[in-house]
């Protein structure tokens, strides 16, 4: 007998908020990442692609708003450069939307994401993972960022960064940071950031934060907080254009987000504990991983052996575990050996 | 679930995005309560105090 709340198994709904409590933790301790991990599970569960699409992205808005609320209060957020962010942004989810019911028409919209996905898990899988093992310095989100002066932070603008900044194409604009910054190259970053998210089904933060600040030269924590308030606003849009078509499904979005939720504050306290280097490695083989998973699954569907779909599943979800596993060791590792005086009560 | 995605076009589509803010919202409040009422307890537990 199949228990059900509102026509929906709660074996099913129990499932989506395991993978919601491991998403949210990866979420809230690298501040990248999980989400686009939504996608290529759906994708690999049987979900037709614009649902899987289309829910990831629903899914992405509403953990993008507590995200925000958190990161709200740290002054973090440069309301300009967020709203011209959303200007390209929502014209490249336009674009990335029409792309893929065209190619759901010629019926290559599956096979194109999935390399897509394998594409970009891969490719930032080993960038992140490469970074790490030669320096542990520059594959992710530092947490030390957070707590960093703006300033402090503009000191560290990469070399590129620098060299596009010296091409003054008006109209120039500041931002947060003492900079000044082309107009044009800011609305270049939103369009291909905003292309991928409604192509993809990402909030496209894995991608846009890190263009932020290696290809603008936006201090670190300046582009997390600005990131974070324009994926609210690109997710919620995204999921608005999917959902007048009726492909947003709440049976995955609710159950997930109500799992992300509680376990971004546990990754968000556990950044406070653990250091990110110690765990960085992981999130690439992660990435790596749920390439690899997304490949298996297009290889089970081109020689058909459906039992590639399991094999892929488990991936995806061993890669989450693995390295959600981690973080809640390491952190229970780091709490034990700090004097009491010293633990911190909330990461809030 | 709920019957909202049988809400299509743009009003079904504002009141299905408008239920995962609320969500959102309510889950930031009330983990966020959880977290300050349970949070130094857990947090005293797992150091073995």
């Amino acid at each position: 007998m199949i228990v059900e709340i509102l026509g929906v198994a709660v074996s099913l709904l129990g499932m989506f908020a395991g993978f919601g409590v491991l998403i949210g933790l990866l979420f809230g301790f690298f501040g990248m990442g999980g989400s686009f991990l939504v996608t290529p599970a759906l994708l690999v569960m049987g979900y037709k692609t614009d649902v899987a699409v289309a829910s990831g992205l629903a899914f992405v808005f509403g953990t993008s708003v507590i995200a925000t609320l958190k990161h709200r209060d740290l002054g973090q957020v440069d309301y300009k450069l967020g709203v011209l962010m959303i200007a390209g942004t929502t014209a490249g989810i336009e674009v990335g939307k029409f792309g893929l019911h065209w190619l759901q028409d010629i019926g290559l919209a599956n096979t194109v994401v999935s390399v897509a996905y394998v594409a970009l898990l891969g490719g930032i899988g080993v960038f992140i993972t490469y970074n790490a093992l030669k320096s542990g310095d520059s594959g992710g989100v530092d947490h030390d960022a957070e707590g960093m002066d703006a300033e402090e932070a503009a000191e560290d603008i990469p070399d590129i960064a620098k060299k596009i900044q010296s091409y003054r194409i008006p109209p120039m604009m500041s931002i947060k940071g003492g900079l000044t910054v082309s107009l044009w190259m800011i609305l270049g970053v939103a369009f291909a950031t905003g292309l991928l998210s409604g192509f993809l089904g990402v909030g496209g933060g894995f991608i846009r934060m890190p263009a932020l600040f290696y290809l603008i030269g936006v201090p670190v924590p300046v582009a997390v907080g600005t990131d974070l308030f324009e994926i609210v606003f690109s997710g919620g849009i995204g999921s608005f254009l999917y959902a007048m078509d009726g492909a947003v499904d709440l049976a995955i979005v609710v159950p997930l987000l109500a799992g992300s939720a509680l376990g971004a504050r546990l990754g968000a306290a556990a950044t406070s504990l653990v250091e990110e280097d110690d765990i960085k490695v992981y999130f690439g083989v992660m990435l790596l991983l749920g390439s690899v998973a997304v490949a298996v699954r297009e290889i089970g569907g081109a020689i058909e052996m459906p039992v590639l779909n399991t094999v892929s599943l488990a991936i995806i979800v061993g890669a989450a575990m693995l390295v959600s596993g981690a973080v809640v060791v390491n952190s229970i590792r780091e709490l034990r050996s700090q004097p009491p005086t010293a633990a911190p009560q909330s990461a809030d | 679930m709920f019957g909202l995605e049988a809400a299509a076009g743009p009003t079904g589509a504002a009141i299905l995005i408008g239920a995962v803010l609320v969500e959102a919202l309510v889950l930031y409040v009330g983990y966020g309560l959880l977290e300050s009422a349970l949070g130094p307890k857990i947090a005293r537990m797992l150091r073995g105090e």
